[in-house]
């Protein structure tokens, strides 16, 4: 049997062969090669733009619910406070409760709620970003909604992912959830003050988890709480927010192919 | 549970595709989905019945292609097979490695009925 004479087609194969009657117009392949959330990546890339217009620091906190994200904003505000001017988007599926302790803290907290989506998108940051005024801003945090799965795969505009373990989660939570981890560009083990009650958490497995998915990203572990090695992370935004303030305007916008290439 | 928000941006770009093709119907969608990629291919083919209906897409085939795993060693420069949870090099088994393939999340091809 050829294949160009139709002596090919039986009577097991003849539907995959010939399209219903009804079907008889002309059909049209076209190819097309564009990310499936293309348009989320460029309103990523505009929100990017606008804070590097402003030399805006922005930082994407994530998590699981509970890992300490807002303790941890609280803790960031009280140190940085006189040094930085803060601001916080935060990202819940329901209450203001978050967004009222930052604000408590002296700083503005935009709140979206989200109902049942559970993540953030670039549109949802893009309108909260219009009620921000970015030119008294230095550092933005965006607490987004405590899940370590969904949020993996939304751009916001942010320069740095920053993903939170709590040490009452389990070690091997980064062999879990690869997709969120792999991402990191920094990983912030909380609530060590709590380690002396747990014999099954190890910082090196950890680590070494992080690792595994060929991630560099710096490994900090600390207690907001307990005011335990915060420093490290203190310094490592302070390195951040100098690298974002000495390229203002750069207008580059990584991942993003139409935009023009930023001069490093 | 991501997928809804993945199917919809999905069919909006098919939207356009068809609108710019004078398509009456699509005849079926295929995509490019790495296991990296944070998207469950079984769930978005579960909610695509749902979130295509009424639509230009509705009743269109979705093809979901699935893309191996494979990381560059920066070491010894070995390409090899890896898995989601360790992307170490399969030849020396450093962990400095670059994803070569595996994070895909493509709208690649679609079928429209003219």
């Amino acid at each position: 049997m050829c294949d160009t004479c139709g002596c090919n087609i039986t009577p097991a194969n003849r539907q995959l062969v010939y399209r219903p009657a009804n079907s008889g117009n002309a059909v049209t392949a076209v190819s097309v090669l564009t990310h499936l959330l293309a348009r989320n990546n460029d309103a990523a890339g505009h929100n990017r733009m606008h804070l590097d217009k402003h030399g805006v620091l922005a930082v994407n906190l994530m998590s699981s619910p509970g890992a300490g994200k807002t303790s941890l904003l609280e803790a960031t505000i009280d140190a940085l406070k006189d040094e930085f001017r803060i601001a916080v988007i935060e990202g819940d599926l329901e209450t203001e409760n978050d967004a009222r302790r930052i604000r408590a803290r002296g700083v503005p907290a935009i709140q979206i709620t989200t109902g049942s989506a559970c993540h953030l998108d670039a549109h949802m940051v893009h309108e909260a970003l219009h009620e921000l005024s970015l030119d008294d801003v230095d550092i933005l945090f965006i607490e987004n909604v405590g899940n370590l799965v969904c949020p993996a795969s939304f751009d916001l505009g942010q320069h740095r992912h920053v993903v939170l373990l709590a040490v009452t989660e389990g070690d091997d939570k980064p062999a879990k959830y690869p997709v969120m981890f792999r991402v990191a560009e920094a990983v912030l083990i909380t609530k060590t003050d709590l380690l002396p009650h747990l014999d099954d958490f190890s910082i090196d497995d950890a680590s070494r988890h992080v690792r595994e998915l060929a991630n560099a990203a710096p490994i900090m572990p600390l207690s907001a709480r307990k005011h335990i090695g915060l420093d490290t992370w203190l310094d490592w935004l302070r390195s951040e927010a100098a690298v974002r303030r000495s390229r203002p305007a750069a207008g580059s916008v990584p991942g993003h192919a139409s935009a023009p290439i930023a001069a490093e | 549970m991501h997928e809804l928000s993945i199917c919809r941006a999905l069919l909006d770009q098919v939207e356009i595709l068809a609108a710019e093709h004078g398509a009456q119907r699509v005849a079926s969608i295929t995509l490019s989905v790495g296991p990296l990629s944070g998207v469950e291919p079984d769930l978005l083919q579960a909610t695509y019945p749902l979130a295509s209906s009424g639509t230009i897409a509705d009743g269109a085939r979705l093809k979901i292609m699935q893309t191996p795993l494979r990381v560059r060693c920066e070491q010894c420069g070995a390409e090899t097979a890896a898995t989601s949870n360790r992307l170490v090099c399969g030849a020396c088994g450093h962990w400095r490695t670059v994803l070569i393939s595996g994070d895909e999340l493509l709208l690649t091809d679609v079928e429209l009925t003219t």
